[in-house]
Order: C-alpha cells, then sequence, then structure tokens
C-alpha cells in the first residue's frame, strides 16, 4: 500500500479480501500488519507483508451506547483521543508501542495494561468484529450490542489470537466513562508487606484501578467518585504520587520493560515470589510479572506453569525459540482444529503463535 | 411448532441398541444414575421454555467428571446424541431433548469444591445453584455478581452455557466476564481445562468460546468463578413516567451522563401493574411505565451520582421519582422486578418470553413498534427488562388451551426478534438461542457465519452428537427459512431506520 493514502480514512476490505484469496490460492502465508509497532511480540516471521493499515476510520461512535466501531488500520491514538472528546475510554489501558499502531493490532495481540485485573481485558470489551478468513471470507462475528448470545463468541476469540484466526477489518468495542476522579499514592514497602497488603486491599470495595511493584515501592492508582476515592487515598496511607508513572507503566517504557530480552509471567495474584534469579516488576497486583534474567527459558516456563500460569518471552525471542508456553496435547489438537477451521490453507499469520499452528 | 425436529431441517442420527446403550452406561453411572421409564423421564420432557415438549431416550445423572466422561465415549460410540442439562430453567429450549437423545442431568453434580478469599474465587461443580454461590462467598464479605432472575434455581453450568446475565450485569459484567477457569469434557473424553489461576491462558481463548456456547462443544464438569466484594452502600431510584417513550430516553440520558448503574431496569404499565398486584411493591399503577435505578459504592458519591439521576430522569419527564428509604423498601422495589415474570400468571394463563436485545437510543421506538405488532397480531405484550444494557423482555401473554394461540405466539415473538435485528440488535441477550430462536439465527447471521458456527462445531465434535438441532441452525432450514420470508417481497421494518 502506498504511504500517501495511510493518513487518510479509507475502506479497501474488498482490495484486502483480493489479497487474501489470491494468497490461499497459491499457498502464500501472509503476515498481518497493522502498524508494526508489536513485530517484536510472537514468533518471527518472514513472510510477505500484508499491511491493514490503510483499512482505517471510525465507522460508528455513538457516545450513549458506550460503543465505538473501527477499521481495524485506524490508529488507536485517534480513537482514544476521539474518545476523550465525549469524556470516554478503553477501559483495558491497552500498550500503545508507537504513533502506528492499530486497533487491530490492539485486539489481535490482546495486551491490557494496568487497569485490567479491576476492569478487564481486551477479550472482555470486544462486542463484535468483522473479519476475514483464510479464503478472504467477510465474516461478521458478534455485533454492537453489550448483550448478544447469539452464535458463538468467535468475536471474543479474536482477542489475543494475534491475528491466527482471520484479518480483522474491523472491531466493536464497548467503552466506559472516564472516571471523575484519579489519584495515585506510593507506598514504601517491600514486595512481600506489598503482596499482603493487596490481598486485603483488593477484597474490599476500594476504587483501586492499579497496583505495582517495582522492586522498592507499591504504586496503586484510585480513580473513581471523587469521595470513593479521597476516601481510599485517606484509608490506605503512604504518599501523594504523580500519575505519570502510570502511564510509563501503561506503554511500557519503564526501564525494567524496556529490556532486548523480556519475560512475561501470568501467575495467580496469590503466588508468592518466585524462586528465579533477575530484575521484577510486578504489575496487575501481583498477577502479572515482569522479569528480565539470565536464567533458561525451561527454567522460567517451568516455574510459572507450578504456580498455575505461564510464561511468555515478550520480547527478544531467537529464530527458533518459542515465545508462548506450549500447550497440553488436546488443546493444541483443538487450536489446530479451529486454525484449520478459518483458515484451511494455513496463511494467515502461520506460526506466529506456535510453530504447530 | 419448533419443538418437533424435522428430519429434512435438523441433523438425524441411526437409533442405538437400547438395551446395549442402558448396560453399557449402567457400567459406569450410580445405582440411582440411570433413569429409562416414561414416567421417571417425565420431568426432563422440556425446560422453562415449557411450551416445547419432548421426551429423551435415557436420562443419565453423574456425579463425577469420569463419569459424565463415560457416558460422552460412549455416546460417541455407539452414536447417540446428547443433550446437557443443568436445572431445566432455561428459556430458549436449550434442554429440550432430541429424539432418542441421552439427557445427560448435572443437577446431582452440585458440591461446592471450595471458596478461596485470597483469591477471590469459589471453585464448584456444574450442578451448583447460582444464588449458593454467593451463599457462599458471603461470610467472607465477597459475591459472584451475575445474578439471573432465576438465580435461586439456575445451575452455573447452564449459566456458563447461555453465557447468563443479571439484573446487575451493566456494571459487573456477563456470565463471560466472571470466570476463571472452566473444566470441559469433549465427546471424545478428553478432559480440558480453560482459563486457569493466571489472569489469562496461553493460546486461543477457548474459555470465551465455549461461554455460550449452549451445550454445543462440550460438557462443563467444573468451573471456577470469580468474586466481588460486596459493595458497601446500594440504593435504588423509582423513577415514573406518562410515556414509555419518556422513560427510554431516560435511560439512554443517563448512560450519556457517565454513569453506569449496578442495575437500571424498565417496567411498561401491564407489567407493573401485574407486578403490584402480584408483590405489592409500591409501584404507581398510573405511570406508563418505571425505570429502577440502582447505583452503589461510597455513600457520598451515591448521594451526589442520584442527585444527577434524577435530575436526567427530570429532564426527560418524569412525573415522579422516589429513592428507597431504606434496605426494607430497597428490597420491596426489586421484589416486583423479580416477580414480575409470575406476576403475568394474573394477565393470562401463559406468557411466552423474547430475548431481543437493541441499541439503547432506539429503545422508545422498538417499544412503540412492539406494540403496534402486538395490537396486529392481536396478543397482549407485557415489558420488563434490562433497559440499561438494551435487553429487552417482551411477554406475549397467551392461553395455550386456545386453539393456535401459541403459534400465533410464536409468530408475533419472531417478528419482535426480526424487528430487534433490523434496528441493529441482536435475537438473543442472555437467554441463548437453543431451540426457540433457531430460524431466526437465519435473520441475524448469513451463510458465511452459520458455516463457521458449524466448522467450529465440528472441531469439538465432528459426529455432531451434542446437543443436535439447536443453536446453530442448519443451511437446509436457513434456505427454507429464507423462502418462507422473502415472499412477501419486502425488508421487514423497512419503515424504521436501520444501522
Ligand atoms: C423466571 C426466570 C427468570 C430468568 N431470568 C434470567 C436472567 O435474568 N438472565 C439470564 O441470563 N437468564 C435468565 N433465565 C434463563 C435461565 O435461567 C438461564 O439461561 C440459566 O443460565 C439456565 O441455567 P440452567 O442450569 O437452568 O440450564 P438449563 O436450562 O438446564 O440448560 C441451558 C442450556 O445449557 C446447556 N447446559 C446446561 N448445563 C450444561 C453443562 N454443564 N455443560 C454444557 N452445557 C450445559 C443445556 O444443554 C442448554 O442448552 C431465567 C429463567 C427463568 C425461568
Amino acid at each position: 500500500m502506498p504511504t500517501s493514502t495511510a493518513c487518510r480514512d479509507a475502506d479497501v476490505a474488498e482490495s484486502l479480501a483480493d489479497a487474501v484469496r489470491r494468497a490461499s490460492e497459491t499457498h502464500t502465508p501472509l503476515r498481518i500488519v497493522g502498524g508494526d509497532s508489536k513485530r517484536f511480540f510472537g514468533r518471527p516471521s518472514t513472510d510477505d507483508v500484508l499491511s491493514v493499515a490503510s483499512h482505517r476510520g471510525v465507522i460508528a461512535y455513538e457516545p450513549t451506547e458506550l460503543v465505538i466501531t473501527a477499521r481495524a488500520g485506524t490508529p488507536i491514538v485517534d480513537i482514544e483521543a476521539l474518545l476523550a472528546t465525549r469524556g470516554q475510554m478503553l477501559a483495558f489501558e491497552p500498550p500503545v508501542f508507537g504513533p502506528t499502531s492499530t486497533i487491530g493490532g490492539v485486539v489481535a495481540t490482546g495486551l491490557s495494561g494496568p487497569r485490567r485485573p479491576f476492569a478487564g481485558a481486551v477479550r472482555d470489551f470486544v462486542l463484535g468484529v468483522t473479519v476475514l478468513d483464510g479464503q478472504g471470507r467477510s465474516l461478521r462475528l458478534g455485533g454492537t450490542v453489550v448483550k448478544n448470545v447469539a452464535g458463538f463468541d468467535g468475536f471474543r476469540l479474536m482477542a489475543g489470537a494475534l491475528g491466527c484466526l482471520g484479518v480483522l477489518l474491523d472491531v466493536s468495542l464497548r467503552v466506559v466513562p472516564k472516571p471523575r476522579a484519579e489519584r495515585a499514592l506510593s507506598l514504601q514497602l517491600d514486595n512481600s508487606a506489598s503482596a499482603t497488603l493487596l490481598t486485603g486491599l483488593v477484597r474490599r470495595p476500594l476504587p483501586v484501578s492499579g497496583a505495582f511493584h517495582d522492586g522498592a515501592r507499591l504504586n496503586l492508582r484510585l480513580s473513581g467518585a471523587d469521595a470513593a476515592v479521597a476516601q481510599a487515598a485517606r484509608e490506605i496511607g503512604g504518599e501523594d504520587a504523580p500519575l505519570g508513572p502510570w502511564d510509563d507503566l501503561r506503554h511500557m517504557r519503564l526501564p525494567l520493560l524496556s529490556a532486548p530480552r523480556l519475560w512475561r509471567l501470568a501467575v495467580p495474584r496469590t503466588a508468592g515470589d518466585l524462586t528465579l534469579e533477575g530484575r521484577w516488576l510486578h504489575d496487575w497486583a501481583g498477577a502479572q510479572r515482569w522479569l528480565v534474567t539470565d536464567e533458561l527459558a525451561d527454567q522460567v516456563r517451568a516455574v510459572a506453569v507450578a504456580v498455575g500460569g505461564h510464561a511468555t518471552l515478550f520480547r527478544g525471542a531467537g529464530p527458533d525459540e518459542a515465545v508462548f508456553t506450549s500447550l497440553p496435547p488436546p488443546l493444541l489438537a483443538l487450536h489446530q482444529r479451529l486454525k484449520a477451521t478459518f483458515d484451511p490453507a494455513g496463511i494467515i499469520n502461520p506460526g506466529r503463535m506456535y510453530k504447530e499452528l | 411448532m419448533l419443538d418437533r425436529f424435522d428430519p429434512a431441517l435438523d441433523p438425524t442420527f441411526v437409533a442405538p441398541d437400547r438395551t446395549r446403550l442402558i448396560a453399557r452406561l449402567k457400567a459406569f453411572l450410580p445405582n440411582d444414575g440411570l433413569l429409562t421409564t416414561p414416567e421417571a423421564m417425565k420431568v426432563y420432557e422440556s425446560d422453562g421454555l415449557a411450551a416445547y415438549r419432548g421426551m429423551p431416550g435415557l436420562v443419565a445423572l453423574p456425579r463425577k467428571t469420569a463419569e459424565v466422561r463415560a457416558v460422552l465415549m460412549i455416546c460417541a460410540d455407539m452414536g447417540v446424541p446428547v443433550v446437557a442439562r443443568g436445572a431445566g430453567t432455561g428459556l430458549s429450549g436449550g434442554a429440550l431433548p432430541f429424539p432418542g437423545c441421552v439427557l445427560l442431568s448435572l443437577s446431582r453434580f452440585n458440591q461446592i469444591l471450595g471458596v478461596d478469599p485470597d483469591a477471590m474465587t469459589a471453585r464448584v461443580q456444574p450442578g451448583v445453584r447460582n444464588l449458593a454461590i454467593s451463599e457462599a462467598a458471603a461470610p467472607f464479605g465477597l459475591f459472584y455478581a451475575p445474578d439471573p432472575s432465576s438465580q435461586l434455581a439456575c445451575s452455573i453450568g447452564g449459566n456458563v452455557a447461555e453465557n447468563a446475565g443479571g439484573v446487575h450485569c451493566l456494571k459487573y459484567g456477563l456470565t463471560v466476564h466472571n470466570l476463571q477457569s472452566v473444566e470441559l469434557v469433549t465427546l471424545e473424553g478428553e478432559i480440558i481445562t480453560l482459563g486457569g489461576p493466571a489472569p489469562d491462558a496461553p493460546g486461543f481463548d477457548l474459555m470465551a468460546l465455549i461461554t455460550g456456547s449452549e451445550g454445543l462443544l462440550g460438557v462443563i464438569t467444573e468451573v471456577t468463578v470469580k468474586l466481588l466484594p460486596q459493595p458497601v452502600h446500594a440504593r435504588v431510584l423509582l423513577a415514573a413516567f406518562a410515556s414509555v417513550r419518556a422513560g427510554g430516553e431516560a435511560v439512554a440520558a443517563i448512560i450519556a451522563a457517565g454513569i453506569i448503574p449496578a442495575g437500571l431496569e424498565m417496567m411498561d404499565n401491564l407489567a407493573l401493574t401485574a407486578a403490584e398486584a402480584h408483590v405489592h411493591a409500591g409501584y404507581p399503577t398510573d405511570a406508563a411505565a418505571i425505570l429502577l435505578c440502582e447505583l452503589d459504592g461510597a455513600t457520598a458519591d451515591i448521594d451526589e451520582e442520584m442527585a444527577r439521576v434524577i435530575s436526567v430522569c427530570e429532564a426527560a419527564g418524569a412525573t415522579q421519582t422516589r429513592v428507597a428509604c431504606d434496605e426494607a423498601e430497597r428490597a420491596q422495589f426489586w421484589a416486583g422486578r423479580k416477580g414480575a415474570f409470575p406476576a403475568m400468571g394474573r394477565l393470562a394463563p401463559d406468557y411466552y418470553c423474547i430475548d431481543g436485545t437493541i441499541p439503547r437510543r432506539r429503545l422508545a421506538d422498538v417499544l412503540e413498534e412492539i406494540a403496534r405488532l402486538s395490537r396486529e397480531h392481536g396478543l397482549p405484550v407485557a415489558n420488563v427488562f434490562h433497559a440499561g444494557d438494551g435487553n429487552l423482555h417482551p411477554l406475549i401473554l397467551y392461553d395455550a388451551r386456545v386453539d393456535g394461540q401459541m403459534e400465533q405466539a410464536e409468530t408475533l415473538g419472531g417478528a419482535i426478534l426480526e424487528l430487534c435485528v433490523a434496528v441493529g440488535g441482536s435475537i438473543t441477550g442472555e437467554h441463548g438461542v437453543g431451540r426457540e430462536k433457531i430460524n431466526q439465527m437465519c435473520a441475524q447471521f448469513g451463510t458465511p457465519e452459520i458455516e463457521i458456527f458449524a466448522a467450529i462445531k465440528a472441531a469439538f465434535d465432528p459426529a455432531g452428537l451434542l446437543n443436535p438441532g439447536k443453536a446453530i441452525p442448519t443451511l437446509a432450514r436457513c434456505a427454507e427459512f429464507g423462502a418462507m420470508h422473502v415472499h412477501k417481497g419486502a425488508v421487514p421494518f423497512a419503515h424504521l431506520d436501520r444501522l
């Protein structure tokens, strides 16, 4: 696609469908790309690029419905700016790795930010998608209403599927009103004291919207109605802190999070400290842990799996290295059958998630 | 009627050797775990959609995953269809027996395995009742948020299978948003755990796919749900309106004001007068419609938000606004809403509950159109529904003893669902497609989508034995449905704006 059109709204669904149909006929694998800002995520690929970036523009935004529908190539920064004009936002706070980052990529990677344990993940806010399957057929799954249980929830399946089940053309997302008050606190606590405090805090109906431990301090964010936030801040104590670092956390600009080789461990919040040497950052009240380590990949995975979680080599995987924790054989078999359902020729992002997929 | 399966339009199976099937199943089930006589099986003839009836071949009542697995593997081996059933409160005929099927009732598979207050989860077997979970969590100050009105009876397995919603889902989400993990047994006998104790699991989000899958992909044998802290304070407002249009506009305006109530329910005059007569909730019976709007959180915030909600309602033309003065009055306001379905018994011998969703801003238009359809079809319709998330529950009043009235109600229901689709909504918000809305699936989806749904089913259940004839129509059925609907030559609801 010529870059000159990429800054204008355009509906190029037809040409994308043609490209997929051609690739399917010739069995040419495609690497689906939005802004390509998350190229580092998933297994590396050298396949021909199919860019969705020029399929762009907000199709519908109805603030009273709390729903936005946009073409997959729409920059996420544009979407968030538009929502902000109406006092609304994406509750799952996706990390944005650059101005080219698209809404399609946000949904496909399924990455959520600091608010995730308190507000929900990408998959919780996807209401519908239009997707091209591996034969270039356009499928409209889900819709634009909040409640809809007709047909299987194929749209939610697309969140985090890394584009392996089809090319997203447009997505409908539920949005939420911005909180009226927001405030950050910082507490001088080591990690295990902070874990104990958090276990108690999250069990109470407090307006906590973020909780991370940076290795030295526990950082809390409160969002909600004015009185609730003020009251919670009084009860919790600690020092007032700037909100800026929360943006850096969200967009993964904190120094540790820009490490060239970075692990993400998703574990039960209550798992306690894990026996892996390295530098840690505990987000999501301890359920998402970032790790920079020299430990062997198998060791990192084994430790995460032992506590009921999994480890992702978020950034820096070598050409033949696994990125995601492997699936038990019956589950992998189901994945393969689903992949074959949506993409019988295996041309859409093959191997981006698993080699076998 | 749709409880008759049609060999030309629905899947068909060769009848198995019944004696052999019984012998094989008996070997794996507890002594009281297999029902074979018509008298014993009679209660399984229908679910909450009582107008649809059919006899299963056998009823199996397992208490363990291993027993469920054995039943599924035997049925897979012998080519016997299997229909899972929780508490049987479903309103779309999802648990309606398929002729000759093994009806797999999970009602005795009903132990709470544990509440973990620190992890804020409860691990339960599929037959556990929805309310029992919140009761078990209450000592820890926690609750399970999705609260279908049937929560006293319905099972968590059925909730997962239907992606059930409830009065508080506007703020706290549907079943799918409140699950931590699900154990599923496939027809091939694989026991698969989806999700897990971590916030996400590697691979595709199959837990989301299973939620709402209506027993077509596998049998849910264990569920770990997320628990939430009980809100400290909650207050409810009753606002009365002189027209349903004004009430509908107030709903959209409340959301537009940036307020997400814990619950936002609407009842029209027919529904509210019946509910009032039934439970004396204190509803103004001269109102054309009332809204119940519940806010929860810190006291000061509730007060501030309540003031805003009241002024929004007044601006929309509310004739009366009343905040429940205490817990007792709050419970009373809600008792009317929760008792609204049973109260229909005062108006007609039977009611047929429809479950479409629409964009909130179309509420007023759609309610007026439903009133028109009601007149056209000659059956009264009462409306009581989850207004905040645009989930309508028109209740069609009829008398099944009058010849043809059930069919008339079905036709009217179908027309209402097609209206929902026409304004950009869905044929079902929470009750599922089941058997009931199998034809309207063809109105909401095109051939490629129906094909992909069928292929997803085949990926889990290649022989198509799990809950056949439900949720996903055959293409033959859609062809027939299309032919029926095109003959008038006009697009349905052409006089309404499209999305
Ligand atoms: C008065 C009344 C009010 C209601 N209010 C609401 C409401 O507010 N919100 C709402 O969402 N629903 C409501 N319902 C509908 C119904 O209660 C829900 O759909 C509920 O989730 C069904 O649960 P169940 O255990 O009764 O399932 P059943 O009716 O037994 O089964 C429903 C479906 O789930 C499948 N199934 C059941 N268990 C399993 C399992 N373990 N594994 C796989 N598949 C399974 C069945 O095959 C069937 O397709 C209401 C019903 C009534 C009668």
